[in-house]
């Protein structure tokens, strides 16, 4: 590398001139990404979708079909409830799996809190007959690779939700007597990830709890 | 700065001025992303690109860019090119995107790409800018994928997800963890200057007597 040169007397360029630079850098950055956006958009969204409909078949036990419903104020919907937007906080979304003679399998619940980088967002099969929690997905995390990740990756710690009781309680590894169905063991090393799916799930039953058991109510009259 | 050959341009990013082992720059994403040999490939090429395309328009447009806006416009093309490839991957190679998390956003900030514009791009034509970035893009790939294949085997035992010792190994788990990368850089940069210093001192045995003489009164 040789040293910069020594600095030159440069012209004082006018204020109009710098302005104008950056509006047209700018504007053309913005272009780009408009442009590049319109271009990657359907596919990430047709991805997420494709994501979605996996995790619902998969924590739902491969059911025959499933309705969309959204629960609002303690109860089910078959459509959004009127005058709630699709951004209103109270709403959620779940989905409701049936097998093939009809009967219902469970519903599907997509929820998401802080784990411990980003929000975990993962979707979970519940069927309230049983309260048993038939399945857990993680959709999105950021979670620390490696370590925290865990919580998608290592099938000991996910296949430990398929059956598991609601509500569910996080127990450390040694601590797991391995006769209450309530207990999931949490993963050494990834202890704030493991306990956030847990909190996780048992904060969305929590809310969905009223939902299920009017609608339950209204199916066995 | 003195003229150099088409070659030159290319090799003194690759190797004699590597980015991360020589210049220590691009550090945050070399030690950040580099758990994991797929990791480290998706990093390196992104960066790759975001490199070669900031150096394209960098050294295409450097005759209108006044100099007192042109960091900020630098910035902007570079972040231009960050957003580009955190879009493109995420539809492209959806689960590799997911895997880097925030660290595609953080290309942003690298210090390797905004150097090589303020130092090169902005100072020579647009083929040599072109091959310096090449050169500079490769020889960051090299280093997230030395990183990357000592990080991965010591730490999971694996290459690129495929077993290399077998079950009876017990992952050395610091290793994908962020002291790891430290340790890894550490002892990359070790072994780099001690084979530097070999190199040298056998160049100078050649030499002999009149570089062993040198080098004792240097």
């Amino acid at each position: 590398m040789t040293p910069p040169a020594p600095p030159t007397e440069r012209p004082n360029v006018a204020p109009g001139r710098l302005l104008a630079t950056l509006a047209g850098a700018g504007a053309v950055a913005g272009l780009l990404i408009v442009f590049v956006f319109g271009w990657t958009q359907p596919t990430i969204q047709a991805y997420k979708a494709r994501m979605l409909q996996e995790a619902v078949y998969e924590v739902l036990e491969a059911p025959d079909h499933y309705d969309t419903l959204y629960a609002y104020a303690g109860a089910l919907h078959d459509s959004p409830p009127p005058g709630v937007g699709p951004r209103d906080k109270g709403l959620e979304i779940v989905y409701h799996g049936y097998r093939t003679d009809g009967t219902s399998i469970g519903y599907a619940i997509p929820a998401g809190e802080p784990g411990f980088q980003d929000v975990i967002r993962l979707i979970f099969g519940y069927d309230p007959e049983t309260g048993t929690i038939l399945g857990m997905k993680v959709l999105e995390s950021k979670e620390t690779p490696g370590l925290g990740d865990k919580i998608e990756k290592d099938q000991d710690f996910v296949s430990q939700f398929q059956g598991a009781g609601s509500p569910l309680k996080g127990m450390k590894a040694r601590d797991v007597t391995g006769t209450d169905p309530h207990e999931v063991a949490m993963i050494t090393g990834a202890t704030i990830s493991s306990r956030a799916v847990i909190r996780i799930i048992n904060n969305a039953l929590e809310r969905l709890q009223p939902a299920f058991q009017s609608s339950v109510a209204e199916r066995s009259p | 700065m003195k003229q150099t050959t088409p070659q030159a341009d290319f090799l003194r990013g690759v190797w004699r001025e590597n980015p991360v082992l020589v210049q220590m720059l691009g550090l945050c994403p070399a030690l950040a992303v580099t758990n994991t040999v797929a990791n480290s490939i998706a990093m390196g090429v992104a960066t790759f690109f975001v490199l070669t395309g900031s150096s394209l328009l960098v050294s295409t447009f450097k005759r209108f860019v006044p100099h007192e806006v042109r960091i900020s416009t630098y910035i902007l093309v570079i972040a231009t090119f960050v957003t580009i490839a955190d879009m493109g991957l995420e539809a492209i190679v959806p689960t590799v995107h997911k895997a880097l998390g925030a660290f595609v956003a953080l290309i942003v900030v690298n210090c390797m790409i905004l150097g090589r514009q303020e130092a090169f791009a902005s100072k020579n034509p647009v083929g040599r800018s072109l091959l310096d970035a090449f050169g500079s893009g490769i020889g960051f790939m090299i280093a997230m994928l030395m990183m990357g294949s000592v990080r991965e085997i010591l730490g999971n035992g694996t290459f690129l997800g495929m077993s290399v010792f077998g079950s009876s190994f017990e992952p050395w788990v610091i290793f994908a963890l962020p002291p790891g990368g430290f340790l890894t850089l550490g002892f990359l940069l070790l072994t780099l200057s001690w084979v530097q210093r070999k190199r040298a001192l056998k160049a100078a045995i050649r030499e002999w007597p009149e570089g062993v003489a040198q080098r004792r009164t240097a």
